[in-house]
């Protein structure tokens, strides 16, 4: 790892870029029906689902999303990949918009190299489908393979790659185990030779010896194929055995982003501290903790200010009414008045 | 030692079905003292919610027990009849599940719910039972509970759900708390209040606890003791420093090391090969032996029972003399 520099960490300090993601937001209509509206005199409902995320990743490199449920992780997720659209802001893979219209012509090439694990294996399988045919899907899609032969060759090459048997190819999902049925989803996401994977709870649906087959896995394939990952998980340890830096999110917005090493030794922002502090001790160290207060707000409603403070120990007038803006604070990049000021 | 609050000897589960009779328990055997959190860890299909469910009698059939003994304070509850069942449940055994929307009747306000169950197992009157509700659900940590006492579960987040539940399975002031999976379906920080909470009642109500979960981090917060479960079988039970700091058991080693931790550098996580059994398909001998580094001679054709070692208990051949060669092998 490299020293501390005075550098925003939400970029990092290669200059070789390959995917950026700027002021991305996103809200969601979750009114009621409009006659319910008209009957009941209900206004709009809108709900930030995420606001003004931006962060950069290099090639080769481990990104990491952590943050509670609600906190706009996945959708972040599902816009870097372009599965929604997002309401404001852009993501550049490569020098090419996501979602700018101009871009459309080179975004079809450039799709095959993106590609996406999602978290329950039971549910992103067609259960319908054989593994190989499974497996199959994106080599015919973008048309890779010339000829019955050299489809089933491939896949077994990637059945081999996640460490799963060629013979495989002719079962059901629901002859495998969840953490078989993850490498198949995985060996699917390696079939169009992608250069950048984004993994949503790619382990949370599994159990923590299965669990640590497929993060061992996942972290020899990037070794091999030079891959990039934007991983996304809500827990803290994992996040730190992958990634090289952590974007921390609260209620749609990044509180945090640091690289992992800063991040767990000097955290900054009091969200951080708190998430650091909750997490149970398997070191059996007796520290004492104080819980925290509350939970995370309803993400319709968001407190004004900093969405945090009112869980917050060092919120003031200032955190109650005026946002924070994301500014460096030694490597990391944090949103948060109290360590503007150096109050904490 | 004082007597044990719950013991198990040799509980078998069965379930029947048409292609054969399948054992999710096999004689697990162990006891609770009063006043002790016992962790029972393992992974998904080791059998530690159906054992929560073989000691409060809520096996679904055509599951049942079809060996050994529960005893609750030295009496045996594991054959009584379902009405005589009913009235230990509740009342002398409190549980707590994984989902506190599912375990709360969304047609019914917190207050009617909390005072049905403490009217069902006290001969308090209506207005009494309301106190005590109310009493309870400011111990729960409810903000205003004279307002909330009135709402419907959905008006509650996941954390206060938790804690309603709480109250309601401390109602009767039970013997013995079973919190299967509790803080399961709470993000990281309200787990840690729950936990918390769990902790401080049981030991003011002076309530043993059998919390069963798959998180060994919550065991280490939480737990006096931890039985780690295999296949339906006991593999190691000890305190829980030794068997976090010092485990005996290859599986319980490869579980410990599978962990990513927050702290030490993140190299590569120690990984059992392959996966947990199905029941179907359970391994002769040691259940474990398939995926076991230390695996030898006896293990495929033997089963180890647990034996003392060090200040645990662990059933592992590399422990005890093994049946083989007749002579004395440590």
């Amino acid at each position: 790892m490299s020293a501390v520099v005075d550098a925003p960490a939400s970029a990092p300090r290669t200059a070789d870029l390959l995917v950026e993601v700027q002021g991305l937001g996103r809200i969601f209509d979750v009114s009621k029906p409009w006659l319910n509206r008209v009957i009941e005199h209900a206004p709009r409902r809108l709900l930030t689902a995420a606001a003004d995320v931006t962060f950069a990743i290099a090639r080769r490199e481990t990104f990491a999303l952590v943050g509670e449920s609600g906190s706009g992780k996945s959708t972040v997720a599902k816009m870097v990949v372009g599965l929604i659209a997002p309401t404001s802001g852009d993501v550049i893979i490569d020098g090419v918009s996501m979602h700018d219209l101009k871009h459309s012509a080179q975004r079809r090439i450039l799709r095959r190299r993106i590609q996406m694990v999602f978290q329950d294996p039971y549910a992103s399988l067609n259960p319908r489908w054989r593994a190989l045919d499974i497996v199959a899907e994106p080599i015919r899609a973008f048309g890779l393979a010339h000829g019955a032969t050299e489809v089933v060759a491939q896949v077994g090459d990637l059945l081999r790659l996640v460490g799963l048997d060629p013979a495989d190819g002719a079962k059901y999902p629901h002859e495998f185990s969840g953490g078989q049925r993850q490498r198949i989803a995985i060996a699917r996401a390696l079939a169009s030779k992608p250069e950048f994977i984004v993994c949503d709870e790619p382990t949370s649906a599994l159990d923590v010896s299965v669990q640590a087959q497929i993060l061992n896995l996942m972290r020899d394939l990037q070794d091999r194929l030079g891959l990039t990952y934007l991983f996304i998980s809500h827990n803290l340890a994992v996040v730190r055995h992958m990634a090289s830096r952590i974007g921390v999110m609260y209620l749609g917005r990044l509180v945090e982003v640091a690289p992992a090493r800063a991040l767990f030794s000097t955290p900054r922002h009091p969200y951080t501290r708190m998430l650091l502090d909750a997490v149970p001790d398997l070191d059996l160290t007796g520290r004492q903790r104080k819980p925290v207060e509350g939970e995370v707000p309803n993400p319709v409603n968001p407190p004004p200010g900093c969405a945090f403070h009112p869980r917050c120990p060092f919120a003031n007038a200032r955190c109650r009414t005026e946002r924070p803006l994301a500014l460096p604070a030694g490597a990391a990049t944090v949103a948060c008045h109290a360590v503007e000021e150096g109050r904490i | 030692m004082t007597d044990p609050v719950l013991s198990l000897r040799n509980l078998r589960v069965e379930f029947p079905t048409r292609r054969g009779t399948l054992t999710a328990i096999d004689g697990v055997s162990f006891d609770i003292a009063p006043g002790e959190v016992l962790g029972v860890v393992g992974e998904s299909g080791a059998g530690k919610s159906i054992t929560g469910a073989a000691v409060i009698g809520l096996i679904e059939p055509p599951g049942h027990i079809a060996g050994g003994a529960v005893y609750l304070r030295g009496q045996r509850i594991d054959n009584l009849a379902p009405e005589a069942m009913r009235k230990i449940r509740g009342k002398r055994i409190g549980m707590v599940f994984q989902d506190p929307l599912t375990s709360l009747n969304p047609l019914y306000r917190i207050g009617e719910q909390l005072v049905e169950t403490i009217k069902t197992h006290t001969t308090l009157s209506d207005s009494a039972a309301r106190k005590k509700a109310l009493s309870l659900l400011t111990e729960v940590g409810i903000p205003a509970p004279e307002t909330r006492i009135d709402n419907y579960p959905h008006q509650f987040s996941g954390g206060m759900r938790q804690r309603v539940v709480l109250a309601l399975a401390l109602a009767a002031e039970p013997e013995l708390v079973i919190a299967d999976e509790p803080t399961t379906a709470l993000d990281v920080s309200v787990q840690a209040q729950i936990i918390a909470l769990l902790k401080r009642l049981c030991h003011q109500h002076g309530a043993a606890v059998m919390l069963i979960t798959h998180d060994m981090g919550v065991i280490a917060e939480t737990a006096d003791r931890v039985a780690v479960m295999y296949a339906g079988r006991v593999a190691e039970i000890g305190p829980v420093r030794d068997v976090i700091k010092a485990p005996l058991h290859p599986y319980t080693k490869g579980l410990m090391g599978s962990i990513p931790s927050l702290t030490g550098e993140s190299e590569r996580l120690t990984q059992i090969p392959g996966a947990m059994p199905r029941l179907t398909a359970i391994p002769s001998g040691c259940a474990f032996h398939p995926r076991c580094p230390r695996s030898f001679v006896p293990c495929a054709t033997f089963r180890p029972e647990l034996q003392p070692e060090q200040k645990s208990q662990v059933a592992c051949w590399l422990y005890q003399p093994y049946p083989v060669t007749a002579g004395a092998v440590t």
